[in-house]
């Protein structure tokens, strides 16, 4: 347990305090939109801080994580799609009814961005450093076509999606209910994350990061691992995507677009790596950025574009580290 | 007939790989030396084409136009290279990848604001746009044998580079033993230089042709790039001849699954369920090939030094 009498702790209770008040002090101030710009930002801090758990504690730089952020809003866009239609989707034994049930479609997005991942870390594990990086890119981009030439939903132009999920109590369209119900997903991911990271299996995990050949002699298979750690990272991306769908109300390749990837590894970076809140930290940074920015010059990427390289280049321990002293990192 | 077809589809995959050869080439000779990844390498192939655009519209001649491209490309590449790039190659792979990422970024805007949001369009030259008879009675468009030949050229032209200069000597040297040609006395920060601009040139010339074919837009780049990347996981990185190995496979794979697999779909499924499917599936077989490659041979074809 921290103690609020440290720096962290301090940093940890009154973020915590600000965001649990949010929606009621955006109401105050006759701004309703914080809100919504505030469930944005959880819902990239929760694909963020999945990425960190493979990218930062486990060393795999994965440059697809885009890939699994799009199925899981894809996941949520196909069901609601045929709901609307009244069909049903092929499925190897069977058939699946299109629904929505928030309780249905996110475990089913969380499965499928899971499933995939079992799929394309099989493959990219094979491999290491450079052609990592690479091949998980390649897959993602070959998701991003396959979704593009698919005509079935729509290709290039995407889902609307017509209803948002349906939730057993409360209403996704009500922005308070989405923003609580997005920071009580992330809470719960972050309590996950870090008896993950804290378990003999993070350790394992972090282990393979600071030195592979080491923990294969000391008998762990490595390969299997680190198989686990890609696909739960990837179902962590899966429930931002279902989020995510629901807070576009559109869902379309975009989402899987290698950009998309990039900005999850540049909020995880820009916040810190190799810790549970830099990425939450990193996507509130990047997204405000973003939006503040895209106010004074539509061209605002002129300014992020350098700015990027710049933190790159000479600041290396995100702004997590510098809110909370040191590099951040836990022991 | 389909004999024709056939042919005609192996020379444009021809085209296509000669292409992917030209980026890959300078992408595969920037990490086997600087052991640095640059997803840029596509900003450079955008500036080549915009240049070449802009260049041959001005002056009405299309060779002016595409030298005035490959020499925008080395200088951007050569620019870009000692502001930041050099920067980066003690570093790990991540920070190489973010911060080139915000180079994209920043070239992409550029472009926009320079060029406007719209595509350019540019004509084939008036000498080049006619089809010369590959075979009796097979008519081939002439630009893309242009494409072809200038590539063949390339390839030799670099091969001697590599074989038989200083500069190549250096080159191997320096990707084999890097430490070693810094300690006898040669100057490691001027060959990395001269490195990256040879490879940006190559992007630029690759965009600069490419540019009669596509729709010149922001972006162009990426689609290339990504590509190029898994033309170099499949020949594997730091080798040149695996990168023209895995160029001309990538793209004979790429054109026949596009020519070839919706005439298969039909012949088993109803068409229009066919051309769905086989538009699909033709979009990732190069996808699949890579897979394919990696189970066999996780380090490439021809895997060159340390990944």
């Amino acid at each position: 347990m921290i103690s609020p009498f440290t720096r962290r702790g301090l940093v940890h209770g009154v973020t915590l305090l600000v965001l649990l008040v949010l929606p009621f002090a955006a109401e105050a101030a006759g701004d309703p939109f914080i809100t919504i710009i505030a469930s944005r930002i959880l819902i990239y801090a929760i694909a963020a801080v999945s990425l960190d758990l493979i990218l930062g504690f486990g060393g795999m730089v994965s440059f697809g994580h885009g890939a699994f952020f799009g199925i899981g809003g894809y996941a949520v866009g196909i069901l609601t799609h045929h709901a609307m239609e009244g069909t049903a989707i092929p499925f190897l034994p069977g058939e699946i009814p299109g629904t929505t049930a928030a309780l249905i479609q996110f475990p089913l997005a969380v499965l499928a961005a899971g499933a995939m991942g079992l799929l394309i870390g099989a493959l990219s594990l094979r491999t290491r450093g450079v052609y990592f990086i690479m091949i998980t890119l390649a897959f993602a981009q070959m998701l991003y076509f396959f979704m593009i030439s698919l005509p079935t939903y729509n290709g290039e132009d995407g889902l609307n999606i017509w209803e948002r999920s349906a939730l057993p109590v409360g209403d996704l369209y009500d922005d308070t209910t989405f923003y609580y119900l997005s920071l009580g997903l992330l809470l719960a991911f972050l309590a996950l994350a870090a008896r993950i990271v804290n378990s003999r299996f993070g350790m394992v995990i972090r282990g393979c990061r600071q030195n592979e050949p080491r923990m294969r002699t000391l008998g762990y298979p490595v390969y299997r691992y680190k198989l686990a750690a890609f696909t739960i990272s990837a179902m962590g991306a899966g429930l931002a995507g279902a989020l995510i769908a629901n807070h576009n109300e559109f869902v379309g390749p975009g989402m899987m677009h290698w950009t998309r990837s990039g900005e999850l590894m540049v909020m995880v970076i820009l916040g810190g790596m190799g810790t549970l809140l830099g990425p939450v930290a990193g996507a509130a940074t990047l997204l405000l950025i973003e939006e503040i920015l895209s106010q004074f010059t539509e061209h605002w990427m002129i300014i992020l574009g350098p700015f990027l390289v710049i933190v790159v280049l000479f600041a290396r321990h995100g702004v997590y580290g510098w809110l909370v002293g040191k590099d951040g990192r836990d022991g | 007939m389909t004999l024709v077809l056939f042919l005609e589809q192996t020379l444009n995959g021809l085209q296509l790989g000669i292409m992917l050869f030209l980026m890959a080439a300078g992408l595969t000779l920037v990490f086997g030396i600087m052991h640095l990844i640059n997803l840029a390498h596509g900003s450079l192939y955008m500036v080549g084409a915009y240049v070449t655009a802009s260049a041959t519209m001005a002056s009405g001649n299309f060779a002016i136009g595409v030298a005035a491209g490959v020499l925008a490309a080395g200088a951007a590449g050569i620019l870009v290279e000692l502001l930041a790039l050099r920067r980066l190659y003690g570093r790990d792979h991540l920070d190489q990848v973010l911060a080139t990422f915000g180079v994209i970024l920043t070239f992409n805007e550029l472009t926009k604001i320079v060029w406007g949001p719209h595509a350019l369009f540019m004509a084939i030259p008036d000498t080049l746009s006619g089809t010369i008879e590959v075979l009796p009675g097979v008519p081939y468009p002439a630009y893309r044998l242009f494409i072809i030949g200038v590539g063949l050229m390339v390839c030799v032209g670099l091969r001697h580079l590599i074989v038989n200069t200083r500069l190549g000597m250096l080159i191997r040297a320096g990707a084999t033993h890097r430490e070693m040609v810094g300690a006898l006395g040669v100057n490691i920060d001027r060959l990395f230089t001269w490195v990256f601009g040879i490879g940006a040139m190559l992007a630029g010339l690759a965009g600069a042709m490419a540019g009669p074919m596509l729709a010149i837009e922001v972006g162009m780049g990426e689609s290339i790039l990504i590509l190029t990347f898994v033309v170099i996981i499949i020949g594997g990185i730091g080798s040149v001849r695996g990168a023209l190995v895995g160029a001309l496979l990538v793209g004979i794979v790429d054109t026949y699954g596009r020519a070839f697999l919706p005439l298969i779909m039909r012949s088993v499924l109803d068409p229009a369920a066919a051309d769905s499917v086989g538009a699909s599936i033709s979009s990732v077989t190069i996808y699949l090939l890579m897979a394919m490659v990696l189970i066999w041979r996780p380090r490439g074809l021809f895997q060159a030094y340390g990944g």
